[in-house]
């Protein structure tokens, strides 16, 4: 046996609640970030993704204290992303108890911030979120959750990313999105086999099958998704069982 | 007191929070001062980022004789590159000297994955970043509990090779087979992360924070 791939449930945070709703059969508030983590936790996932969507920059302490909290009881990996514009951001998040820091937008408008926070505190420290979109033949970068071009090629991209010092990327398809059809498993491979580092594919999960395709198809290292294990739809223990039933090696 | 010893790289609140969490009733401070490192029951030596940085961290703090004499009297957990730094020598970023307390060198992944496809076709990610298991080679204490093959949390670009098997209580397979935790009198290290190994992790941590060597 050897390295596992990760099932990383995805948790969209704002303002300190999470939003779209994780329904668990007896869970008391729903909308607790740190109750999701308990969860998730207790059913076997891999690591956690916490996507900070608050709009307004006052709140962002909010998700310094969630980030506190969840670390203080949940000793699997943390990430998170979103509003992370410097280095002295990823610090704040690193000390609050945060494993990895998921950088987007910052990194397009700035890619040397990417190798000031790996320099700082390490490659393993520092995720690149790639949103991209297919676009021609290949697939284009987007920022600010998906609305601004970038005119980036997403594989040249993630390499250029790597190349700074990055350890992971995170990969979502904007075109799936949300849709539930699956993967871009075009997207994921080619990324995948340019770069040397892990890629977590996003972005399109609707089935546990998709989960297995990303891996077996789309030659992904880690799987992220919301909305199937946010509405009770399947566990991640589920989850494991189908990976491993496909030949994937999984930790149960 | 454990005192987790701060080299200034990465991120030591974790591995805090977990030993509070495993010894709800032992102070756990996380410490560059020579002081507390001296006075504490316990050291964890924990490190991430690159092993020179941390190296020299130690030396900027004068931290490596406080180190040593842990070492030599204390119960003593190194984790990541509280691991590599126990052994003489690195080939990251050109060499660098380590503290040289166990036999052996710390090398870089592609030497052992070079060209080895993984299971699901691509080469093998560097770094080695996820859940692998541990092969226990060696009974020991701080295994207590902890099934063999059981799976930890490893992020890491480079590993140990050890030249002293009676050192070796722990191996991991990525590629070819590595060292990934050693042990000798009352020093006990590991490449993966205990604090971030959820049920597995906190037990070793729990096994540490009562082991009396």
């Amino acid at each position: 046996m050897t390295l596992a791939k990760r099932i990383i449930p995805c948790l969209d945070v704002d303002a300190g609640r999470v939003v779209k709703g994780v329904k668990f059969v007896d869970i008391i508030d729903a909308g607790d970030p740190v109750e999701a983590a308990r969860r998730y936790n207790a059913q076997g996932a891999d690591e956690l993704t916490f996507l900070d969507i608050t709009a307004s920059s006052d709140e962002r302490d909010t998700m310094v204290r969630v980030v506190e909290e969840v670390a203080s009881e949940v000793f699997i990996p943390l990430t998170v992303g979103g509003g992370i514009r410097e280095v002295g951001d990823v610090r704040r998040m690193l000390n609050a108890g945060a494993d990895k820091v998921s950088i987007n937008t910052a990194a397009v408008a700035r890619p040397e911030l990417v190798r000031e926070a790996c320099d700082q505190y390490g490659s393993q420290a520092i995720v690149v979120a790639v949103d991209a979109k297919r676009f021609g033949d290949g697939w284009q970068v987007y920022t600010h959750g998906g609305r601004t071009e970038t005119g980036l090629d997403a594989v040249a991209w993630a390499k250029k990313m790597a190349d700074y010092g990055a350890g992971e990327i995170l990969l979502t398809s904007m075109d799936r999105d949300g849709t539930k059809d699956g993967f871009d498993l075009g997207l994921t491979r080619a990324v995948s086999d340019a770069v040397s580092i892990p890629v977590i594919a996003s972005g399109g999960v609707g089935t546990l099958d998709h989960l297995a395709d990303g891996v077996i198809e789309g030659h992904a290292d880690a799987v992220l998704a919301a909305s199937i294990f946010h509405f009770g739809q399947h566990t991640i223990a589920e989850a494991k069982t189908h990976m491993q039933s496909r030949g994937i090696e999984v930790r149960v | 007191m454990i005192t987790v010893v701060d080299a200034g790289t990465g991120n030591l609140r974790s591995v805090q929070k977990a030993l509070q969490f495993v010894a709800p009733g032992q102070d756990v401070l996380v410490s560059a001062d020579v002081a507390d490192i001296r006075g504490a029951e316990r050291i964890v030596l924990p490190g991430q980022g690159a092993i020179n940085t941390w190296m020299r961290a130690l030396d900027d703090r004068s931290l490596a004789g406080a180190i040593n004499h842990a070492l030599d009297n204390l119960p003593v957990l190194g984790i990541c590159l509280g691991l590599q730094a126990l052994f003489a020598e690195s080939e990251e970023g050109g060499g660098v000297q380590c503290l040289g307390r166990m036999a052996g060198r710390v090398r870089h992944f592609d030497a052992i994955t070079h060209g080895a496809q993984s299971a699901h076709g691509g080469a093998h990610k560097i770094p080695h970043m996820g859940w692998n298991t541990v092969h226990q080679k060696q009974p020991h204490p701080v295994w207590d509990g902890i099934d063999d093959a059981e799976r930890f949390y490893f992020v890491h670009s480079y590993f140990v090779e050890s030249d002293n098997s009676q050192d070796v209580v722990g191996t991991t397979d990525y590629g070819e087979t590595f060292t990934s935790a050693v042990a000798r009198d009352n020093v006990f290290a590991t490449q993966f992360h205990p604090e971030k190994s959820a049920e597995a992790g906190l037990t070793l941590l729990k096994n540490f924070c009562s082991w009396n060597p």
